[in-house]
């Protein structure tokens, strides 16, 4: 029998609903203890009851859910484990699952095949050869465009956003191809190498928030996307080196030399392919498991705080001053940037809403320690930076400095005040999130004007 | 009369298998049974039958299916094994040694 009653069965949804919320509970169970509560409902209102009570009896027989939900989770312990299996969201049909996976396939299908299409038109990978600068400087045109189409497909953007966004990729495949650099392992090439992914990643920025650019912390949300994603590239290029390994020991053990498969295939297509997949991976789990980014963080705060501290402490003692080689200044730009990364992945953790706390204080600590070690060093670079002579590594890794002192010596300020309880965070936040393109359009500039400034050396 | 939570966790067990035993059954059936037999007194909290019935399933003592019920919402329907009927029989020669242990000092008492 069904229960004819609109208000009734108003009520059950809402506390199926509640139910699924559960992280105890799956599906079927929810749907065995809805059926338990209907044959409760029709027995109680066969004897008598109105709808309404009935429900309220027959819910208050079924128990706490907390303690419910506790005694499933003992029944089945592994719940607790939060798996991504990639199990459909309750809300979502299977066909948009389905649906979703197929896309993400193909994509980093493509992404894959994207790799190979330079082999056709000359630029071939030699398995006995260092991979060419080529590869070195379209990497990010392989994946990123296709990232942006499935971010583009999965918000429902339609065709005129899409063909904006496609303006930044074919300038960066533009930029990244047609200047004449002297030879192909010339400065400013290996510096479009370094930058063109930085400008590009703005562009996948913008797919992804699509029009929250400036709203409820859709950059933010970009922010977290990046720090997940590189911790997944990570971990997959970990299992993808397992896979290495063990194509190269099975089938030399045959007498077979796969080097020109891995070399031209494994590595590089996978390399492409994976950064589809582990951007879908981030997005199917961003609500079912804990980010790790801020772990992280959290963990390394105090370890780069002592370095810090240690490192001027030991400069001061021993009076050593820096020893300025020609890669001192990219080091410490380095530094620089793993301490705005710490501050970063700290305020996309921290509720803004929270007055200051232990973790704060070791946050000025940190960025004001890296101040002043900067500062040091670029006082050693500054003067010898005339006899060095003013070469386009050089001019990049002062600008990126500045960039970064610029952004440190604010955020220092903002969580003076905040610590003071002069600001909120939400300001020190806000200005964090402004600040990120400036790294893209700095390097979009890096990539843009200096190999003609230079010219092409 | 309130029967301890661990009096009724414990019981559980063997009364659910042995329901089972008479017969395939459902959860909310099962729980009418557990009324009806002990007469109104074990009051089971509803939902909390659900994890026992799963663990059981989990131990192999009883297996489940899903199949259509009369009023057209599928039910999961509980039958069980031969392992189910094994722990049956364990648990009732451990209860007969809880009972008769504690008969043999109600007489006691009662003769004292």
């Amino acid at each position: 029998m069904t229960i004819a009653d609109r208000p009734l069965e108003e009520q059950i949804a809402q506390w199926r609903a509640y139910v699924r919320r559960r992280q105890a509970l799956h599906g079927p169970d929810v749907e065995e203890l809805e059926g338990h509560l209907r044959d409760q409902l029709v027995a109680l209102t066969e004897t008598g009851l109105a709808g309404d009570e009935a429900f309220l009896v027959a819910v208050k027989r079924m128990g706490s859910l907390d303690a419910l939900s506790r005694e499933f989770a003992r029944a089945h312990s592994e719940r607790l484990w939060k798996q991504l299996v990639i199990a459909p969201d309750a809300d979502e049909s299977p066909n948009t699952a389905h649906a979703e996976t197929l896309v993400v396939l193909s994509l980093a299908v493509g992404a894959a095949l994207a790799v190979k299409v330079p082999a056709l038109f000359g630029h071939p990978i030699n398995p006995n050869d260092e991979l060419p600068v080529f590869y070195a400087r379209n990497a990010s045109l392989f994946a990123f465009p296709l990232l942006a189409v499935y971010f583009l497909w999965k918000r429902g953007s339609d065709v005129v956003s899409g063909l904006l966004l496609a303006l930044p990729f074919a300038a960066g495949a533009v930029f990244a191809n047609v200047y004449p650099f002297r030879i192909p392992r010339s400065d400013t090439s290996l510096l479009t190498v370094l930058h063109l992914p930085i400008a590009l990643w703005l562009a996948v920025g913008f797919a992804y928030v699509r029009s929250r650019w400036f709203a409820d912390g859709g950059r933010m949300n970009f922010v977290r996307f990046s720090g997940e994603l590189a911790i997944y590239y990570v971990l997959i290029a970990l299992g993808g080196f397992v896979v290495t390994l063990f194509t190269f020991m099975m089938f030399r053990a045959i007498d077979m030399n796969p080097d020109w498969f891995v070399a031209g295939w494994l590595i590089p297509c996978g390399a492409a392919g994976a950064v589809i997949v582990g951007s879908w991976l981030v997005e199917a789990k961003q609500s079912v498991i804990e980010n790790m980014a801020p772990v992280l963080t959290r963990l390394f705060t105090p370890l780069f705080t002592i370095l810090l501290l240690a490192f001027l402490a030991t400069m001061a003692w021993t009076g050593s001053p820096i020893n300025v080689k020609r890669e001192v200044l990219i080091g410490f730009d380095l530094l620089l940037a793993v301490v705005v990364g710490l501050v970063l992945y700290a305020a996309s953790a921290r509720d803004a809403q929270a007055p200051p706390d232990f973790f704060d204080g070791l946050q000025l600590l940190l960025v004001v320690s890296a101040l002043v070690v900067d500062g040091v060093a670029l006082a050693a670079i500054a003067a010898r930076i005339s006899e060095f002579g003013f070469t386009p590594n050089r001019v990049a890794a002062l600008g990126e400095n500045f960039i970064l002192l610029v952004n440190l010596a604010w955020t220092a300020w903002l969580y003076a005040r905040f610590l003071r309880r002069r600001g909120s965070f939400a300001v020190l936040e806000r200005w964090q999130i402004a600040y990120l393109p400036v790294y893209s359009v700095w390097a979009a500039l890096v990539v843009v004007m200096f190999p003609p400034v230079f010219g092409y050396r | 009369m309130d029967l301890s939570k661990d009096l009724v966790a414990a019981s559980a067990t063997p009364l659910v298998l042995g329901i089972l035993a008479e017969g395939d059954s459902y959860g909310y059936a099962i729980i009418k049974r557990v009324t009806e037999l002990s007469g109104g007194h074990l009051q089971w909290t509803d939902g909390m039958l659900y994890p026992v019935l799963h663990r059981l399933e989990r131990q192999g003592h009883v297996a489940a299916k899903w199949s259509a019920s009369d009023n057209g919402r599928r039910r999961r329907y509980y039958r069980i094994t031969r392992e189910g009927r094994a722990q049956l029989a364990a648990q009732r020669q451990r209860w007969q040694i809880v009972d008769s242990t504690l008969r043999g000092i109600w007489m006691k008492a009662c003769t004292a």
